[in-house]
């Protein structure tokens, strides 16, 4: 009886709860994005008057000689790019230094934990790009962004190929597989699915970033998507229809990746719960 | 650059040397090769341990790119000396254990409600996490426009119901804890995700052994629960603090540091300090805030994974 009781009711309660805490604020980023500047000047929780989404989305894409388009191409470069480095030098570092024990493996562990812990140093790191002329370029971003975000992939490949059996090596070796030939072609597809976590978390991350695109790739010529939305509150305080609007655009991806793979991304997130 | 090469050269130097000792057999070729670690290891040392190590000396100079000056520990006397840059380290401290214990306490709570056989809880669980997918901006825009103090939404209805909401993000006092509410929202729901997979992981046979000894809920909860849960909370602690001590983003989409600079942390320091073109000051800065990650951190997780193996 007290299970239904809390079954039914506490549902309901935390539902509603969830609803106006977390549903809310997004549905507002909606509705703003919907209204004409005028009416989306009061800031107010309503439903439009008058919905022009899609004018304002077009508005937004054409702003500035179509600099938000430009940012979404830069982006989805950076992403693809970061994101496939980190995952076949994740994967290759990740592979050996679970299958072979040597006395290297102590400081690249020491290493790996490092770099998931320790602040970057912004300022050299500036130093160093300009020195190899990447400064404001995205090749340089995308190196920045495989450099931090090698840790995170290691960590993930090296526990996931614990669980692949040794014996496979012995056999693609015994059948003449040189070290390239049994890592990419036996071993690699093997990781499909810890691949798959890895690429959806770091695009999500890589996507997300504002901070290092923010030091490392500064000014409108290859602005990333978080950027654009910062340049729109320095330029047009007054237009929230048209900051939301961009809010909107850049929030979908995040949104599209969760929808269609929340089960890889929630076991990426949370793989450190279990084991500690 | 010289640093990966240097390395790579000890490296090869290593394995060059020792394979003549049993020179009797010649040892088979790994199929594990060293060189695997050598695409990632030029990333990895040239854009992030050179960058780190370097630090240590930019920290010591006047820096401006072009010209470096050392003046020794001016840096560091200046940061601790400035009660902007002073506020700066404090306001870090107070942000990173705010949050990580509002996370843990909340995400804990969540975890285990959202464990328990309620309606929706799929939904839940959905629409608890999706706020730590959205970008970090997108999410300090939209607060800051809904906590503006006059128009704002949360204060008008605030203001529906008799009460008179504060300046949340224009009141000195409250500003940088505004700002660590956000961060709370925004992050609640990974801390939920991770305890729900510790709750996961407990085997349903303790709990059943405890309703045949006579066990309440609570006493399920404060001896089966919480202490098998303790490699969650080791990462929600971990996850959090670390993400808190070096937080920008969202402060800066919000506040950027103020009202004047009330609500500054040490990474809005840096940036600050780097765009104002005082290279030295900001990488001191740096410097700063990987001592204070490294001296909570190291001994934090040492502590927290030896509790964990006395048990």
């Amino acid at each position: 009886m007290r299970n239904v009781a809390w079954k039914w009711g506490g549902g309901s309660v935390a539902i509603l709860v969830a609803i106006v805490i977390f549903i809310v604020p997004f549905t507002f980023i909606v509705f703003t994005a919907g209204k004409t500047q005028a009416e989306a000047s009061f800031l107010e929780f309503t439903w439009p008057t008058e919905w022009v989404l899609f004018e304002n989305i077009a508005t937004v894409l054409q702003n500035r000689d179509w600099l938000l388009v430009r940012a979404f191409v830069n982006s989805t470069l950076l992403t693809v790019g970061a994101v496939s480095i980190m995952v076949v030098l994740g994967a290759m570092v990740g592979y050996v230094l679970q299958r072979r024990k040597s006395r290297w493996n102590p400081v690249v562990n020491t290493l790996v934990l490092a770099g998931l812990i320790i602040p970057p140093a912004v300022v050299p790191t500036i130093w160093v790009l300009q020195g190899l002329g990447l400064f404001k370029t995205l090749v340089g971003l995308i190196a920045v962004h495989v450099a931090f975000g090698l840790s995170f992939c290691i960590l993930l490949f090296r526990a996931f190929v614990a669980t692949i059996p040794r014996e496979l090596d012995e056999a693609a070796v015994i059948d003449g597989a040189g070290p390239v030939k049994l890592f990419f072609r036996v071993i690699f597809p093997l990781l499909r699915s810890v691949i798959v976590t890895v690429i959806v978390v770091q695009a999500v991350f890589v996507f997300s970033d504002f901070t290092y695109a923010l030091y490392f790739l500064p000014g409108d010529a290859n602005a990333t998507v978080q950027l654009t939305t910062f340049n729109y509150i320095s330029q047009s305080a007054s237009a929230f229809n048209l900051l939301f609007a961009d809010v909107l655009l850049i929030t979908i991806p995040p949104l599209i990746m969760y929808i269609f793979f929340q089960r890889q991304i929630v076991a990426g997130m949370t793989s450190g719960a279990v084991k500690g | 650059m010289t640093t990966a090469t240097a390395t790579g050269r000890t490296a090869t130097g290593r394995t060059a040397t020792s394979p003549p000792k049993p020179a009797k057999r010649k040892p088979m070729k790994s199929p594990y090769p060293s060189w695997f670690f050598i695409p990632a290891g030029v990333f990895y040392v040239v854009l992030f341990l050179v960058p780190t190590v370097a630090s240590f000396y930019f920290s010591l100079t006047r820096w401006t790119l072009f010209d470096v000056e050392f003046i020794g520990f001016d840096n560091f006397i200046r940061f601790f000396q400035e009660p902007q840059l002073v506020t700066g380290f404090i306001n870090t401290f107070i942000y990173a254990f705010l949050t990580s214990g509002a996370k843990v306490v909340l995400g804990l709570l969540f975890g285990v409600l959202l464990s328990s056989q309620i309606i929706g809880r799929g939904f839940l669980r959905a629409t608890i996490f999706f706020p730590v997918l959205v970008s970090t901006i997108g999410v300090g825009i939209l607060f800051k426009v809904l906590m503006d103090p006059f128009d704002g939404p949360i204060n008008e209805t605030l203001a529906a119901i008799g009460i008179q909401g504060p300046g949340w993000l224009t009141d000195p006092s409250i500003a940088l804890l505004s700002v660590a509410l956000v961060d709370i929202w925004k992050g609640v729901g990974l801390a939920t995700l991770i305890y729900i997979a510790g709750m996961v992981a407990i085997p349903q046979e303790y709990y059943e052994a405890a309703k045949v000894d006579g066990a309440g809920a609570w006493n399920n909860f404060r001896h089966i629960t919480l202490p098998l849960l303790r490699p969650a909370t080791v990462t929600v602690v971990l996850l959090s603090l670390i993400g808190g001590l070096r937080s920008f983003d969202l402060i800066w989409a919000m506040t950027g540091g103020g009202p004047g600079f009330t609500s500054d942390v040490l990474a809005s320091v840096i940036y600050k300090q780097y765009q104002a073109g005082f290279f030295g000051l900001s990488t001191a800065g740096n410097v700063v805030l990987f001592l204070v990650v490294a001296a909570i951190i190291f001994p934090l997780s040492w502590w927290l994974n030896r509790k964990e193996a006395d048990q």
